[in-house]
């Protein structure tokens, strides 16, 4: 099987199960469901397939290039292409949405308004995430981006809750306000790209993808070039091209408004772009809001994948994309991720709804992320440290994929509470142990597993992530661990206040019926993850850790190379921050013959 | 040059700018056929609306052009074997034309003028033609699904619908001011009466009349610009007058240069006009509000597609020449003007006597551009000023207008109001790239052409878009009796099909991916980038945020809102002719973008002619 059919498959399988269940005449609720869940369930086997070893399509380990990747014609004049492929920072984040989906869709049998139409939005909002996580082309990542916006505004504002249109509209223009910065870097990115450069031979050379599509063009252009005769620039959309460009040219150094250089301003844009749907403070306001009002198996989806595509957007094109500015953004950036990490764990002490609670919390633990991004600029004997950074950065990836698990957990809890006593009040709550034991102890290790306990997987990427904290910024890393007691007190007082105990005395008593079978499944899965990742982290690090450390290797290599200039660049790089001038000079130099 | 041949060759050139001009004769032949079928007694009993469609279809069909491969193979151009058709339409030449020689037989090819340069006949006429009768043909099927205009008045409004495209089409295909006006006129007069069309009503009487004063200030302004030009500059044709001008400001500053500024001004104040362009859109909300969905249809794209085409006729071609270096008057002397200068008059003499060597402030320019591969304009060209003058207006008001669209249009209760100021704000979009084509000029032909084919992406998505949101707001109308946003509340429980198209030609005027609205934006952001207008483009970024909030608010209501107690049944099931039609409309919009390359090769040829 080709890889080209098989990740396509995968991508628009859901799409088949919407087609299905639109066709499908007088189709009852719970045939959508089923067939949703048929759907889902199959998309999830597949992803997880490519765990298994030994299958012809199995998902190499500790392989840092980009597998099963394919590319086709879709817009060549526009250098566009459908480029799908998984490497070791998609790969865990696909895995997590097929996951998530399933569980997401197995949670919705409460939803019996406009059945059809949720499982159809739901269903395209599936292929939207996959498709995020998949392509490789900048375009293409684009149009997904906002492919999932769509289902998720109209699934929010039907089936949400009381307050659901003004949640709705605020998730849909904070979001379409980030996408619309990125559309703008993305443009600035591919008009300044330029395949036909000397320095990317090796890689035009090398690259399968770009030998497919645009490489006897490259080729032609780099001998040109060499030969010193004018050549039409070939830009490009293909992201990992794109990486190769802003890490070994110095195309995107160009002075382009106010003496920044344009690198600089699309990592601003871009960073704003990924920190809204992170979400970051201080643009992280629409997520309690949305997070309140979606129906349980959405505040599901949005914790446990959305909110992750700004963190791989972060990983995959911010930084590696646009290495000095991140590098000029470190402190901000960290000094942000801190704050986030801190305002969300005290905002979430302050809550007295369970599942602002659970929104609060996502916000904390996504400045996690953020942090561990940013360590790049740690000095280890002259050089870039690759180390600490790939340690942050594996952090950052573990972190978010054990928040994936444990915020789907949570708010899959809360949910389940409020369908049986129609309130989120932490105060009328207590005393669920003793009725609904079962339920009360998967609660237990799921929250756990969010407040960091060791032999859970909360622990792994905050830990990794503090550690590598230390070595850029000690007062960071210091400020940034006074977030594990925040986490540890807001937890625990909500352990305390909705399970312990003597007795229950809110609304609605009669109804604290014990958790289903199907409740105590999707737990029990949730959980049974957070445990295995939490013990042997090493299942999730082999998969990803080889990518992430080139990531950072190159980085590294790009900042080391620019802080100790060689003979030829000394005079062209002696200052990011002076890049206009110098770039002027060459600007001449090069007009001038 | 024998006096017989002159008149064998005139008599050539006729024949062959009728050939491509046939479209446009059909057209008028359908009219004069509609307008006669009201004479006899039987005449009553042949639906004028199968007349209109057969027309238009045949004019459609006849606006594709029988060359298609001329453009690539320009040397098969002048040899080329015309299509049978053809060849019987030019058997009663004389057969003596075979003695005369080859260049003067040859067939119009796209990128040739016709009637003795009045009119160019290139790609972006073809794109134009196309998209008009096709919309023509598109609305007459609407109108025969929701029944306006009823029997009596059909053969008028017809008449008025076909004879303002003629106008539409002359004014895409103008190379000279004197017929731009005359399409200008062609196209308003019909206009006016067609805001009327819903007799009776009072709302109606006053949008026509409304429409009409307007549109005769403004075309007496305009009028007036175009005299002032072409007296300063000694034509009206426009790549004389963009030869001369080049002269004019390569010599220096001389007196006339108020004048040329002025007629300018009042030239683009026509056209902004036409455009419903800030500050000249009053009559557009007004007008939208009271004449039927159907015309509003037929104003919204229709005549803004031949208003933009007028735009880009006119600011490329007076700027679009390569121009005279500034620091070199010798060159002034010989400067030659095209060939068809000579079939006009020429007064210019005069002012190459008073010439004085005052330099222009484009030395200036210089830096800024970028050398790229083979500009039309070189950078430091005296054109380069007019066209940053130029971009710089268009620029301006398509900021403008773009941004005063999309927040007046906050506040609007009824539909078609809303609408008519979406339409503003996508005007304002649709002038951007204008700039952006004149201000690649001198950087970069490609991204020029680049630019211009953005507009004719962007139409071709706005022709589905609004065609298809008008559509649904009449046959609504008809069911509900009403254009009130309220009045569409939870109309999703009811046809849900005609709701969920509804909200997929809402998204896509918002720009949203994977839409056809996304594709044209996508483009002309692009564009704009390229030609460096970056406040342009975070103003266009910035308004693509504005506008979501009052598209989705529609939606909003008919998704979100409770019914109403009181509403006639709005059921319009999708199977249906009418949810069939609006279906064909939405799914273009859907799935446009994955047939993205066979529009960009259509477009980049409707583009490429202009910089020949």
């Amino acid at each position: 099987m080709s890889s080209a059919a098989l990740l396509s498959s995968i991508l628009f399988f859901p799409c088949l199960g919407a087609l299905v269940i639109l066709f499908w005449a007088r189709i009852s609720p719970a045939m959508c469901q089923k067939v949703s869940l048929v759907c889902s369930g199959l998309v999830a086997l597949a992803t997880f397939s490519f765990l298994l070893p030994g299958l012809p399509w199995s998902f190499a380990p500790y392989e840092a290039t980009v597998q099963h990747g394919f590319a086709l014609d879709w817009i060549p004049s526009f250098q566009i292409y459908y480029y799908l492929g998984l490497d070791g920072i998609s790969f865990p984040l696909v895995v997590l949405t097929a996951g998530v989906s399933f569980l997401a869709i197995a949670a919705s049998g409460t939803i019996k308004k406009h059945a059809v139409s949720y499982y159809i939005l739901i269903l395209l909002l599936i292929t939207g995430m996959l498709g995020v996580f998949l392509s490789l082309d900048l375009f293409l990542f684009y149009i997904f981006w906002e492919v999932v916006l769509l289902p998720m505004y109209f699934l929010i504002g039907i089936w949400g809750g009381p307050r659901k249109e003004y949640a709705a509209i605020k998730f849909f223009l904070y979001t379409i306000f980030g996408s619309i910065l990125m559309l703008i870097a993305l443009l600035m990115l591919y008009f300044a790209s330029d395949l036909t450069d000397p320095r990317l031979e090796e890689f035009v050379k090398s690259d399968t993808i770009i030998q497919q599509t645009v490489g006897s063009q490259a080729l032609e252009g780099i001998e040109a070039r060499q030969a010193d005769d004018a050549v039409q620039p070939l830009h490009t959309f293909n992201i990992l091209a794109l990486q190769k460009i802003g890490q070994l040219t110095d195309q995107f150094d160009e002075p382009l408004l106010w003496g920044y250089s344009l690198q600089w301003w699309a990592f601003l844009l871009l960073f704003i772009g990924f920190a809204i749907k992170l979400p970051l403070v201080p643009v992280h306001t629409w997520l309690p809001d949305a997070h309140v009002e979606a129906p349980t198996p959405i505040s599901m989806i949005l914790a446990g994948v959305l909110l992750k595509m700004g963190g791989y957007g972060l990983i995959r094109i911010c930084y590696p994309i646009c290495p000095e500015a991140a590098q000029w953004f470190a402190y901000p950036v960290a000094i942000l991720g801190v704050i986030a990490m801190l305002y969300g764990a005290f905002a979430a002490l302050a809550q007295w709804d369970f599942k602002r609670l659970v929104a609060y919390s996502s916000v904390s633990h996504m400045g996690y992320v953020v942090l561990g991004l940013a360590v790049c600029s740690v000095y280890a004997g002259g050089q870039v440290d690759s180390q600490a950074w790939a340690m942050g950065m594996n952090g950052a990836m573990f972190q978010m994929i054990a928040h994936g698990i444990s915020s789907a957990g949570m708010f899959f809890c809360v949910g389940m509470l409020y369908d049986r006593v129609k309130h989120r009040q932490l105060d009328q709550f207590g005393g669920l142990f003793h009725r609904m034991p079962t339920f009360s102890g998967l609660s237990f290790g799921i929250f756990f597993a969010s407040m960091g306990l060791p032999g859970l997987c909360g622990f792994i990427g905050e830990i990794f992530v503090l550690l590598s904290t230390w070595k850029f910024s000690a007062v960071l890393a210091i400020v940034g661990s006074l977030t594990l007691l925040l986490t540890a007190g807001y937890i625990l007082w909500t352990l305390q206040r909705v399970y312990l105990g003597f007795e229950y005395h809110g609304p609605l008593p009669e109804k604290l019926s014990p958790a289903t079978k199907g409740e105590i499944s999707i737990l029990g899965v949730l959980l049974a993850f957070a445990i295995l990742l939490g013990i042997y982290p090493q299942s999730l690090f082999r998969y990803m850790e080889a990518t992430v450390t080139q990531t950072a290797d190159a980085l590294a290599e790009r900042l080391s190379a620019k802080e100790e200039p060689d003979e030829q660049q000394a005079q062209l790089r002696i200052d990011p921050l002076e890049a206009p001038a110098d770039t002027k000079t060459l600007l001449v130099e090069r007009v001038q013959p | 040059m024998s006096f017989y041949q002159l008149i064998v060759n005139a008599k050539w050139e006729s024949w062959a700018s009728t050939l491509v001009y046939l479209p446009e004769i059909v057209l008028c032949l359908t009219i004069v056929i509609l307008l006669l079928l009201r004479l006899p007694r039987w005449g009553s009993r042949i639906s004028s609306l199968g007349i209109a469609l057969v027309g238009s279809v045949i004019a459609f069909v006849l606006s594709i052009p029988f060359e298609t491969t001329a453009e690539a193979n320009p040397e098969a151009a002048t040899t080329a074997q015309p299509v049978s058709l053809l060849q019987e339409e030019t058997s009663p030449n004389p057969p003596d034309i075979e003695a005369s020689s080859e260049e003067t037989k040859a067939y119009k090819q796209p990128g040739d003028t016709i009637f003795s340069g009045l009119i160019v006949y290139d790609g972006l006429t073809i794109f134009f033609r196309q998209l008009l009768i096709l919309f023509v043909v598109a609305l007459l099927i609407l109108m025969g699904l929701t029944g306006i205009p009823d029997r009596d008045s059909g053969a008028d409004v017809f008449t008025l619908i076909l004879g303002a495209t003629v106008g539409f089409s002359l004014m895409v295909s103008s190379n000279h001011l004197l017929i731009a006006f005359l399409g200008v006129e062609m196209a308003s007069v019909p206009s006016y009466v067609l805001a009327g069309t819903l007799k009776g009503r009072r709302i109606a009487s006053e949008a026509a009349l409304k429409f009409a004063l307007y549109g005769a200030g403004a075309a007496g302004v305009m009028l007036y610009g175009m005299s002032l030009m072409a007296g300063a500059l000694g034509s009206a044709h426009l790549p004389t007058m963009a030869e001369n001008l080049a002269q004019l400001t390569a010599n220096g500053v001389d007196d006339r240069q108020l004048v040329l500024f002025l007629g300018g001004l009042m030239i683009l104040v026509g056209l902004a006009f036409k455009l419903s362009a800030f500050p000249f859109h009053f009559w557009c909300p007004d007008v939208f509000e009271g004449a039927t969905a159907e015309v509003d249809a037929f104003l919204s794209v229709a005549s803004k597609a031949a208003a933009i085409g007028l735009l880009l006729r006119f600011a490329i071609g007076i700027s679009g020449v390569p121009g005279e270096p500034i620091e070199a008057p010798a060159a002034v002397a010989q400067a030659t003007s095209t060939e068809e200068a000579k079939n006009t008059f020429d007064i210019l003499a005069i002012s190459q006597t008073e010439a004085t060597s005052l330099t222009f402030a484009a030395q200036a320019d210089q830096e800024k551009t970028k050398l790229e591969e083979k500009p039309v304009t070189d950078p430091d060209s005296s054109v380069v000023p007019i066209q940053d003058l130029i971009v710089f207006l268009i620029g301006l008001m398509a900021a403008l207008t773009t941004t005063f669209g999309n927040l007046a249009a906050y506040g609007q209760t009824n539909i078609k109001r809303l609408m008519a100021y979406s339409t503003i704000a996508h005007a304002g979009y649709l002038m951007m790239p204008v700039a952006a084509a004149v201000a690649l000029l001198s950087k970069d032909q490609a991204g020029a052409q680049e630019a211009v084919a953005s507009v004719v992406v962007y139409l071709i998505a706005y022709f589905f878009m609004n065609l298809g949101v008008f559509a649904i707001i009449a046959l609504l109308r008809n069911r509900i009796r009403s254009e009130e946003i309220e009045d569409y509340a939870g109309i999703v429980r009811e046809s849900p099909g005609l709701v969920v198209c509804f909200g997929i030609l809402m998204f896509s005027l918002i720009g949203l991916p994977p839409l056809a609205g996304f594709l044209g934006k996508f483009w002309i952001f692009a564009a704009l980038w390229e030609a460096g207008l970056i406040t342009l483009l975070f103003i266009g970024g910035l308004n693509t945020f504005f506008s979501i909030f009052y598209y989705l608010r529609v939606l909003k209501v008919m998704v979100l809102s409770p019914e109403p107690d009181h509403r006639s049944p709005a059921a319009i099931p999708i199977i249906s002719w009418p949810g069939l039609y609006v279906a064909a409309l939405t799914v273009p919009v859907a799935i446009l973008l994955v047939f993205w390359e066979p529009i960009r090769v259509y477009s980049l040829w409707a583009a490429a002619d202009l910089f020949q």
